[in-house]
């Protein structure tokens, strides 16, 4: 049906958005790779040439790094255990029949709307504050000291709202997978007296797999990226100092841009080894 | 078929559903609590729930002392203005690329996915750079940019999957009686293409008012909308939890409501059609 005509007015139509990622994505690239293979100080001395390969050795044998590498590690795994297994209990809850479903829908979504910046700090300070948060308070009442969460427990306590912030997100899409699971697959195995862990081992969890997938490769991306979660906790003290907010420090607060940049190759290459995982799903689910 | 459901069954399910729904939503309901009581009964131990004095004070308080007015416009140009740009350069590419597929078409919505996943840090000097450069540093019109360039991949990519479930056939039939192509955008797909266009908007809008990369490390005074202006509460001053509150509330609240509209379309938005 497409002739000729069409065909380049839809040319005409997409170039636009083409071109404008085109700059988006390889502008910056370029210039991050270009920065990184220099010694670039802007508040001493400026760009001092060219280095080789000095800041990406550099970049991984600062003593900042490993430990870095470690709590990206353990922040992004706690969320996805936490949001997935979560997620599916609370999915399958939500699927049963109940009074007031759609208001408990919402109260469940209902964090993922609240802007990063105003999570953080009404956790650190309305609940985790050692002295007048709603934690201290509960402690106390049970008789226990108080804990001064964001520095005593500072990964738990990340971990704990990045999850509050995800779990909703990983909650919506299984609760979307769950709903086109065929009903009466579960009525047959049910009839058939298989118990419930074995139905929710055998049927539940096969037909979430691609769905919880999905969740984990973009979960992991956002999560390898969270930052205004911790510049306004604890702003990468007490071992909460994830490889992007290294990076971010090496940049824009130490001013050492071409550490940095070496850094945010890094960072682009390990987002890259999830993206394409994710690219494999989304893409051949348009080809049918 | 529906499952014969025993009534003592669904007031279980009830009771532990919305058990769990209101100790989610607990964190909200504090703050949204919290912003109508004065200073003093915010840190009062034990905590009162609701037996508070309420007051509009923190509310005001807010208003007065830091120019909230302005951070809100900011966020309102700044989600707003991204969006429509983003629409106007995505409308005619998903459009395109839904009803002219072509053999690339596929890997140009693959490759557009991928600069989403871009890590923004990792090209954080090189756009701080080029906005000093260009002067759009603390510039409203620099943040629509990159918000917009941010979005639009999902924008495309929900539109497209909103285009692609517009019949063909509909089209076919109304050359076959003689539409013109004008005809045939204005009347037939135009008013089939406009639910989807929305939620498009709603989700982007969305998603814009909350990013808060960018919005910290781009903006100073000028162009700060409002995570920027949470943020500047991160370093407290004496008692602050009732004016944090309020402050809050009003940041997430226009949000919050326009949220509830758009939970069908952000699984199709976040998961790129992969969920459906």
């Amino acid at each position: 049906m497409a002739t000729k005509a069409s065909r380049s007015a839809a040319r005409i139509m997409m170039a636009p958005a083409v071109i404008l990622l085109l700059g988006w994505m390889l502008v910056p690239l370029i210039m991050t790779l270009w920065f990184s293979f220099r010694t670039y100080l802007p508040l001493r001395g400026g760009d001092q040439g060219w280095t080789g390969f000095d800041n990406y050795v550099r970049f991984v044998t600062s003593s900042a790094f490993w430990p870095a590498v470690q709590t990206t590690l353990v922040i992004v795994l706690g969320v996805l255990i936490i949001t997935v297994a979560l997620g599916v209990l609370l999915s399958m809850l939500l699927d049963q029949p109940m009074w007031g479903q759609g208001v408990v829908r919402i109260l469940v979504i209902a964090p993922f709307f609240v802007m990063p910046t105003v999570s953080a700090l009404v956790w650190k300070n309305m609940f985790m504050d050692p002295v007048n948060g709603v934690f201290a308070h509960l402690w106390r009442f049970f008789g226990a000291e108080p804990v001064s969460w964001l520095s005593d427990a500072s990964l738990p306590s990340i971990i704990m709202i990045v999850s509050w912030q995800w779990l909703p997100f990983a909650t919506l899409i299984l609760l979307t997978a769950i709903q086109s699971l065929d009903s009466e697959q579960l009525e047959a195995a049910e009839m058939d007296g298989a118990p419930h862990l074995k139905r929710f081992w055998f049927i539940v969890l096969p037909h979430l797999s691609r769905a919880i997938t999905i969740v984990i490769l973009i979960q992991t991306i956002f999560l390898l990226a969270i930052f205004a979660e911790i510049f306004v906790t604890t702003g990468g003290a007490f071992g909460t100092r994830t490889l992007s907010y290294l990076i971010y420090q090496r940049v824009l607060e130490s001013q050492n841009i071409g550490l940095g940049s070496a850094g945010g190759v890094y960072a682009i290459i390990l987002a890259n080894i999830v993206a394409i995982f994710l690219m494999r799903i989304v893409g051949k689910n348009l080809d049918n | 078929m529906a499952r014969a459901v025993t009534s003592r069954r669904k007031l279980v399910n009830t009771t532990v559903a919305w058990a769990i729904g209101l100790l989610i939503f607990f964190p909200i309901l504090w703050t949204i609590l919290t912003s109508f009581k004065t200073e003093a009964q915010a840190i009062a131990s034990p905590p009162i729930f609701l037996g508070f004095d309420w007051t509009l004070e923190n509310y005001s308080v807010v208003l007065e002392r830091s120019n909230y007015g302005r951070f809100l416009w900011n966020s309102i140009l700044i989600a707003g203005g991204s969006t429509i740009l983003g629409l106007i350069v995505a409308v005619p590419a998903a459009w395109s690329m839904a009803f002219v597929p072509s053999k690339r078409t596929k890997d140009i919505l693959l490759w557009m996915l991928s600069t989403k996943m871009l890590p923004a840090v990792g090209v954080l000097y090189p756009i701080y750079l080029l906005f000093i450069k260009l002067g759009l540093l603390d510039s409203r019109a620099g943040l629509v940019i990159v918000m917009m360039l941010i979005n639009l991949p999902i924008i495309v990519w929900m539109l497209y999957t909103y285009f692609r479930e517009i019949p063909v056939e509909i089209l076919e039939a109304a050359r076959m009686d003689g539409a013109t192509l004008k005809e045939e955008v204005l009347y037939i797909l135009t008013p089939m293409a406009i639910p989807g266009i929305a939620s498009t908007m709603l989700l982007n809008f969305i998603l814009a008012w909350n990013e808060a990369f960018w919005t910290l490390n781009l903006t100073a005074v000028n162009a700060a909308p409002l995570t920027a202006f949470i943020a500047s509460y991160s370093s407290p001053e004496g008692l602050f939890f009732a004016k944090l509150s309020a402050a809050s509330t009003m940041a997430i609240a226009p949000i919050l409501i326009l949220g509830w509209f758009s939970q069908k379309q952000l699984v199709r938005g976040l998961t790129f059609g992969a969920v459906k």
